[in-house]
Formats: structure tokens, sequence, C-alpha cells
């Protein structure tokens, strides 16, 4: 079933949905960009029809819904840690297809990696449906057809934005009940089919290979780059790391909350163990351990995927202007040199 | 839905000084517990960590932990009736089933001998689960030194090599473990045998290196690492190396899976 509505209906429909969900949508915030006087779109419950950006890639992903960069998972007395409580209210998310792939990136570790699924993650998922926003390109950071990220059938509804309205595409009957009396227009969502930039993924098969690539000096470039700032995790769709504190409230130091907090393998101190040395000690080890992670391990792993949806948000948030694709581009040098030399061998 | 993180509380037995720095506590909990695992240790305030049982027992559990971080540090002000929060337990311990009826050589650095602790008291009750048991245990000093009685007792049950880095003590040797490995008789094992390396990183390595070095079968020989944990359960990505989960896949690996993990 498909409508076309303009602003005006689709606050209507909005509206009404937002009786039964908690409708989430890229937003813009302004004057809270890096740098003064510039603006940051991410996600927030969306009221307005007109508060949804569509027209450009939200600088931080639609995970920040389904895991906040942080939240209290217990509350803590003396003698008792009681579980956080979830949103009861179903959720709806309009995402873009590569936002959506990414959840299912991340459903691969917090809901089966070893058997054991996050409560956390789980019941946020499970209230979860998806609008995709059919996506109008992109931008130069983009490469999701080169990580097969660009199409996705995992939506309730579709939705193709334009200046005067929406055209809409209902493919969960559960939201039929929404557009009821709206004008009908059949609607199907395309997907990108080119992205201008074009990533080819460097093969990692080999085990030598890997092994001589995480010797290889090309990391080193890093170690004088990167600030370790970890901007590059916190605006990924697919990053998942985490680490738990406890935080003590102000008025009274026996109660308090154990809170799940957003981490990064990109900074300093994410392996260290108390009174002991950092195993990965400089920005060179810790792109090298991300960047096989996202290319390599996490597929190894789960199979089904890389842990790269190509959004491109980690490029453009970096501070020292270091692009994924670049380093790609670099990683898969780096290989043909080393096979190369165990071809000469 | 089970939470997999969820602490329980749990009553401290006892608190008993190994050495100035690392104590081991005694906890009440009917929790079952393979050799060689893990659990998650909470206090509120203060957080968690992972720390291995070094011993167990009906009803009860032994962690050995040493004064070095956040929630260490507050463990260590708990006395017995005081509570501790635990979960799990987690990992994949030593495949004891696999060391039955073989020569077991155990060799260990500093407290690491506290993951292999309960598995060493198993072998010392039941002698006829292996066939011999060779320990080499070093520790930096003398104040390093733990499980003093346990120690004394070994040496009636199996054939011992205890050493300090660089000071003397009597009866024991000066050096470090690898340059006792030549001691162990490889050759009389006629290649029924497991060997079982814990410590910490570099030691792990260097004695890897001089087991092969002295013709030891790189697919018998089984080491216990440590690393950084938030959740125990796959999910924090602290212990991630290359595709393996130290809390899920680990802390025991065969030394053919350790030998190629680079942090
Ligand atoms: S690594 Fe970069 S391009 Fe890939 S999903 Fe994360 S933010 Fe997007
Ligand atoms: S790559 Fe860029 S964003 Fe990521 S940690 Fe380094 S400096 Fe920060």
């Amino acid at each position: 079933m498909g409508y076309t509505l303009n602003t005006a209906q689709a606050n209507q429909v909005l509206a009404a949905l937002r009786k039964d969900y908690t409708v989430y949508a890229p937003k813009r915030f302004r004057n809270q960009g890096r740098y003064s006087a510039t603006d940051v779109i991410r996600y927030d419950e969306v009221e307005r029809w007109e508060d949804i950006v569509w027209d450009v890639k939200s600088d931080y992903p639609a995970k920040e819904v389904l895991t906040p960069i942080q939240q209290a998972i217990f509350y803590f007395t003396e003698d008792e840690y009681r579980e956080s409580k979830g949103p009861k209210k179903p959720i709806l998310v309009l995402a873009r297809p590569c936002d959506i792939n990414a959840q299912h990136v991340q459903a691969k570790i917090y809901a089966g990696n070893g058997g054991y699924t996050d409560l956390y993650y789980e019941r946020m998922r499970e209230l979860v449906k998806f609008a995709m926003m059919e996506c109008n390109g992109g931008d130069d950071t983009c490469f999701c057809v080169s990580m097969g990220t660009n199409k996705t059938d995992d939506y309730s509804l579709a939705l193709k934005f334009s200046e005067d309205g929406v055209q809409v595409q209902v493919t969960d009957d559960a939201f039929a009940p929404y557009f009821e009396g709206q004008p009908e227009a059949d609607y199907t969502p395309a997907f990108v089919e080119e992205n201008e930039l074009k990533v080819t993924l460097p093969d990692l098969e080999d085990k030598e290979v890997r092994k001589a690539l995480k010797n290889h000096p090309m990391w080193k470039e890093y170690d004088a780059r990167c600030i370790s700032c970890g901007s590059c995790t916190v605006a990924c769709s697919t990053c998942t790391c985490f680490t738990t504190r406890d935080i003590i409230y102000g008025d009274n130091p026996e109660v308090g909350e154990r809170r799940r907090v957003t981490s990064s393998c990109q900074i300093a101190g994410f392996d260290q163990m108390a009174g002991q040395r950092e195993f990965r000690s400089t920005a060179g080890d810790r792109m090298r351990y991300k960047v096989l992670h996202k290319f390599h391990d996490y597929k190894a792993r789960f199979e089904d995927s890389h842990m790269c949806v190509g959004c491109g948000r980690c490029t453009h948030r970096c501070p020292e202007l270091i692009s994924i694709s670049a380093t790609l581009n670099k990683v898969s040098a780096a290989v043909d040199e080393i096979k190369a030399g165990q071809a000469k061998q | 839905m089970m939470n997999p993180v969820q602490p329980k509380p749990c009553t401290i037995l006892d608190v008993h000084k190994e050495s100035a720095h690392e104590w081991t506590f005694r906890v009440e909990t009917d929790a079952k517990v393979s050799h060689g695992q893990f659990m998650q240790l909470s206090i509120p305030k203060i957080g968690e960590c992972p720390i291995s049982v070094s011993a167990q027992g009906d009803g009860w559990l032994e962690f050995t932990i040493r004064n070095v971080g956040k929630v260490t540090n507050v463990i260590f002000e708990k006395t017995a009736g005081d509570t501790l929060f635990l979960r799990g337990p987690y990992g994949k311990g030593w495949p004891v089933d696999q060391f039955q009826g073989k020569h077991v050589v155990v060799i260990t650095g500093g407290t690491g001998l506290a993951p292999v602790r309960s598995m060493l008291n198993c072998f010392a009750s039941q002698p006829d689960m292996v066939k011999s048991v060779h320990l080499i245990s070093g520790f930096k000093n003398e104040e390093g030194i733990v499980f003093h009685k346990e120690l004394e007792a070994w040496k009636e049950k199996f054939s011992t090599i205890y050493a300090l880095d660089n000071d003397t003590k009597e009866g024991w040797r000066t050096g470090m473990v690898t340059a006792f490995v030549k001691e162990i008789p490889w050759d009389s094992f006629e290649g029924n045998y497991a060997v079982v390396v814990v410590g910490p990183p570099p030691m792990m390595k260097f004695t890897g290196l001089e087991l092969l070095k002295n013709g030891v079968d790189a697919e018998k020989i089984w080491m216990s690492f440590e690393r950084k944990m938030s959740c125990a359960v796959g999910k924090c990505g602290h212990c991630r190396i290359d595709e393996t989960y130290v809390c899920l896949d680990g802390p025991v690996f065969p030394y053919t899976v350790a030998r190629d993990l680079v942090d």
C-alpha cells in the first residue's frame, strides 16, 4: 500500500503514530557542532514532521536509540543490584539502509555472541520497528555499495522525502490504520546503486598475510596523525564497545547506579588492566586493531558480513581528517606488497 | 528475560592474607565452577572485575586478589561477614578430562598460580587422576610468595621446583621459571603429557618458546589469559583479541591458538 502526503498530512500521521510509538529520527541541533555556529544532526524523538532531517546524513548513527551513549543498567544499594527498567512503548526509528543494516551487525554481538543475549539491547530491539528513509545518495564519504549495505528489506514503512512532503510504502499491516483516509499513490523505494566513493576490500583471508600486515610499517603513520580521541567509533554505526561504571548519587553515598558508557578501542587504556601495562600503547596499534576487526575479525567470527556498513561517519567526524576509505586503500596496497614478497620467496 | 550481568550478593566467610598485596577471600556461594574458570566480582559504588577461582569447596569459592585497582582496593577493606557481589562462572577452564592419565607439567609465574590452584588441589587429593604432576612455580621475591601452606603440602605429592627470580631462599632455586624447563624428564613421559602455563604475558611467551626448544609438542601446551573485561559475556569488547573473546573462548587456550593471538 502506498500514499503521498503533504507536510500537514504527514504531521497528522505522525501525531497518530506518536500515540502508540515513540518516534525517533535525525534532528538538527543548532550550534552544537564541532566548530562555532555549526550544527549537529543526531537522533532524537520527533514531534513535528518538519524537524526530521532527511536531506543530509546524520552526523551520529541510529544506534544511539538502541544503545545510548550511556544508560543505567542497575540501581544499587549496599546489598542489592536492581535492574533498571526499559521503555514500554514501541519505538519507530526512521533510518537509512546503512543504519538498519548496522543493527544486524550490532545484534550479532549483543544478542548472540557466546550464547549470551544482552538484556538491555534485546529489550530495546524488541520494541523497535524501522521506517526506512530512502537514501538520496549520501555524501562523498559513503561507500555502502562497496559494503553491500545499500539495500534492506527490514522495514515496516519506506519513506521518500521531498520539499513538499513524503511518499510512503506500508509493508507492515500493523501500520495501515495510521494512514487511513490519506491520499493513496503507489510508491516503491529505490536504493542507492552507486557511490561516488568505491572501496576495494583487502583480501585478508590468509593468516600469514594478516600476520605480516599487523607488523607492517603502514600503521606507524597513525602514531603521528591519530590523537586517539575515539570520535570515529562513537560516530560509527556498528561499534558496540562499552565500559561499566558505578556512579554514586551526590546526596546519598550509599545508593547509586551502575552505568554502561560507550567506550572506544581507539582511546588510551581501553585494554589496560589495573596495575598493568597496556597491550596496545600506540595510536597505530589501536588503528590496526580497529581496522582488522571491521574488515576481517568480525566476519571471521560471525561469518555473514563485515563490521562496517560504509556510512562514512568515522571519516566525517575525525578531527585529524583520517579517512577509513583511504586507510583501506593503504591496507590493500600493503597486502599487495606482502603477497608480492611472499611470491618471491 | 535472564540478565547475564546480574550480580548476586554473597557473604565473605574468611579473609586470608597470602602476602602483603595478595589476599584470599572465601565467599559463600553454590555456583558450580570448573577449574580455571573465573567470576565477576563487584562492589557497589566501585565497579566490577574478573577474578579467577583459586579454590572451591562445598558451598564456597575462593578468590585470590592482588591489591592493584579501584575495585580490589575496596575489597581489601572487607572482612568476614561483609557482602561481595558475584556473577558467573564464565569462560572455559582447564580441559581436565584431557589431562587424566597423563603426566601433567604446571609452570606458573607469580599469582599465575591462582588459576591452577584448585586443579592442583584436585590432583593432590585424587592421585590416581594423573600419572604425575611436575610443578615449577616462580615468584619475583619472597614477599610475592602466595599459598605457602599448599606449596609445602604439594612438595609431598608432586615433583616441585620453587624459585625466586633474583633472591635466594632456603630450599628454593634462584632464576626465571624458563631456566628449569629442561629439568623436567620429558623423555620419560613417552609423549603422554600435558603442560599448563600461567603467568604474566612475557613469562608465558618465553616459557612457550623454551618448551618448544625442549622438544615439547605445541599441541600439548595450555595457557590461561587475563584481559580487561567489563561484561565477561562477549559484549563490551575489552577482552577481544582478533576474532577471539577471552571471556568466552578463554581464559584457557591451547598454545596453538594462544601463540597466534595479537592484541
Ligand atoms: S567504520 Fe566508518 S564507515 Fe564503517 S560503519 Fe563505522 S563509521 Fe561507518
Ligand atoms: S581516527 Fe580520528 S576520530 Fe578516530 S581516534 Fe583517531 S583522531 Fe580520533
